[in-house]
């Protein structure tokens, strides 16, 4: 048994495979229970056939700070349509007999903790999500009271930088990151901002330039295959979360493949 | 035990700056400078100032002798109603707009209920000649027109909360992402002692200047510094804050909290977070908050605007959890008597909210000789519709 802040070769995450490939990631966000309540799964296998390198799972929060209207829209539909912590972890309860991509789930604190944080760290593990991502858990507090339980069911924890993040606290977070950085794009909430300009080249280059030893995925912005090309130019992969939403408020979950191929 | 806020910005378990990483740069350039701005001399002075000569402080500390009589107490009226704007709200925002020039901002947001902290903040800026943008939820806006209206009129921009249940937990979440979207040039100030580190601790101590008062005048009138009891209204919780701060280390002076009850504690329809409540994260705060199993954020009710909060200000969870703070909530009928009976024995209109601190009363016997201080932070102007309404006036 390797000890729990070990990791090596033998039982590196799917996340650390994946980021070892030679090529560009793809990750999905899209909110669980949305459009419907049952298409959570229907949308992970469609992403999976379609060659998305990694699928972000949202757990819908009724006060979702950093989110612009549409993953707002989405996840109060979400809680609408009935969606919540255990109903996920139960429409995920076989999901890796069907995918085998890696599986972040990404959301807001609050319920986690009313979960309890070693009980949804466990669960995950029993199903076989990779990593988290919420970003409204701070890094101090992480890593005060969280790390040992993370590392306990081998959950990575991605945390945020963006264009404000000074460079001493990038280091920290590359520091304290065994996965990817998620790179914000733009000082924006989700979903606000089309297409690229000069500060976002800018910041892509600085931090390309700063030799950090997790690689790299932008996330915020990113809708289109000229958008996913200029993100990944430097960084290791894109993630893509309101365009796709948007994409199943207008089309469904039927045409998720033609999503796809638009982007790359 | 320390009531006081630590070096990581806790108060006992309570407090933190839960926020995503959009958010990190912005209050750690406040938490980074608030102390040493807050302590400048110069700034000292051109806050005072204005306290003195703009707000008009200090408030009386007024001995209702009537409603003393008749509950058989000697009950004190620390009058922030008697502040400009008709309410305590405008100590903090004279601070936080202060603190924005010295940090170099050009803009304002806030995020209002009732409108009270919107007018609030729409006055300082209307003073500082700074632009504005006041965030407050559809819902709110339809019911508080004549608030709305003096918002545009002191030059604001009041932008509808569109999402969620469209009320204040949503005009927070709107003027937080405004904030994520303009991080250099934007100061949000927040209305109570809510919110990341340092805001807390910040507004609490641009709030103190209340019992800095109460201690002064006390002396004045009584011989001693001390009240035995200091009672305030708890919606997100600044003018208790305020009215408890120099008081909070003397355990000798009790500290009463008075929550909205709604319709009852176990209506559904109650805002009474001490009872209702379990520890969350709010507003990039961990503290009690209403909430389902699943840690989805509901919806508070009370007949007053402006203590309808679905959490408490750190400082207030830990004062309920350590015992330091006796809570007590108050329905609305019991609120409403209350605040006609204040009106009636002492010729003072109060706000509903501070009409649910005079309901405790009726509630909870006290000493003939205690000293009890009640915070009158607001006065009844702006609920005259809801008095009308309740009273058939």
């Amino acid at each position: 048994m390797p000890g729990p802040f070990r990791i090596d070769f033998d039982s590196m995450n799917r996340i650390q495979e994946k980021l070892q490939e030679d090529k560009k990631i793809l990750s999905i966000y899209f909110t669980a229970g949305y459009p419907r309540l049952e298409d959570t799964v229907p949308i992970m296998e469609a992403l999976q056939q379609h060659g998305v390198d990694m699928i972000e799972i949202g757990l819908p929060f009724s006060d979702p700070l950093a989110d612009g209207p549409t993953i707002q829209q989405s996840s109060t539909r979400a809680l609408r349509n009935g969606m919540h912590t255990e109903l996920l972890f139960q429409q995920l309860q076989s999901i890796r007999e069907r995918i085998h991509i890696p599986l972040v789930i990404m959301g807001y604190f609050n319920p986690v903790l009313q979960y309890g944080v070693e009980a949804f760290c466990k669960k995950c593990q029993e199903i076989g999500i990779d990593g988290l991502i919420l970003p409204d858990l701070p890094l101090r507090e992480y890593q005060l009271e969280y790390e040992p339980i993370f590392k306990k069911y081998g959950l990575l924890n991605m945390f945020l930088i963006t264009p404000q993040t000074g460079e001493e606290r990038i280091r920290q977070i590359d520091q304290a990151s065994e996965g990817f950085i998620y790179m914000v794009s733009t000082a924006s909430t989700t979903g606000a901002m089309e297409g690229f300009g000069d500060p976002q080249r800018d910041y892509f280059e600085r931090i390309a330039s700063m030799g950090l030893k997790n690689p790299q995925i932008v996330g915020f912005g990113i809708s289109n295959a000229q958008t996913f090309e200029a993100a990944t130019r430097q960084a290791k992969g894109a993630i893509i979360g309101s365009a796709f939403i948007k994409h199943l408020t207008e089309s469904g979950i039927e045409d998720i493949g033609g999503f796809i191929k638009r982007i790359r | 035990m320390s009531y006081h806020v630590d070096e990581h910005g806790y108060y006992g378990e309570f407090g933190g700056a839960f926020i995503p990483e959009m958010l990190y740069p912005n209050t750690e350039e406040i938490r980074m400078n608030y102390r040493q701005i807050l302590e400048d001399p110069s700034f000292q002075k051109e806050f005072r100032q204005l306290l003195k000569d703009y707000v008009g402080r200090p408030t009386p500390l007024y001995h209702a002798a009537r409603l003393s009589e008749k509950y058989n107490t000697k009950i004190y009226l620390k009058r922030e109603d008697l502040c400009h704007t008709g309410a305590h709200k405008v100590n903090n925002t004279i601070g936080q707009i202060l603190l924005a020039k010295r940090l170099g901002k050009k803009r304002i947001i806030a995020e209002t209920g009732a409108g009270q902290h919107g007018v609030a903040t729409a006055t300082v800026c209307a003073l500082m000649g700074m632009p504005c943008v006041v965030y407050m939820g559809e819902v709110d806006i339809a019911r508080q027109a004549p608030n709305v209206a003096r918002m545009k009129m002191l030059g604001a921009e009041v932008r509808p909360a569109m999402s969620g249940s469209r009320t204040l937990k949503d005009a927070t979440n709107e003027a937080i992402r405004d904030w994520i979207n303009n991080p250099v040039d934007t100061h949000y100030i927040i209305g109570s002692v809510v919110g990341p580190h340092p805001y807390p601790d910040m507004v609490a101590r641009f709030q103190s200047v209340i019992s800095e008062e109460i201690k002064t005048q006390l002396e004045e009138k009584e011989g001693k510094r001390l009240p035995d009891y200091v009672v305030a209204c708890v919606g997100g919780g600044s003018n208790a804050a305020g009215a408890y701060y120099h008081f909070l280390d003397r355990e000798e002076v009790g500290i009463i909290a008075v929550e909205a009850a709604g319709k009852g504690i176990d209506s559904g329809e109650s805002a009474a977070t001490s009872a209702l409540g379990k520890v969350g994260i709010i507003h990039g705060s961990k503290t009690l908050l209403m909430q389902t199993a699943d840690g989805q954020i509901t919806e508070p009710y009370s007949i007053s605007a402006g203590l309808d909060y679905p959490g408490v200000g750190p400082l207030h969870a830990h004062l309920f959890r350590s015992g330091r703070g006796e809570f007590i909530s108050i329905t609305d009928e019991a609120a409403m008597q209350a605040g006609l009976e204040v009106s009636k024995l002492e010729g003072i209109i109060p706000a509903i909210e501070t009409s649910h601190a005079f309901a405790i009363f009726k509630q909870r016997a006290f000493r003939p000789e205690d000293i009890v201080v009640v915070n009158l932070s607001g006065r009844g102007d702006k609920d005259l519709q809801t008095y009308i309404e309740f009273f058939n006036l």
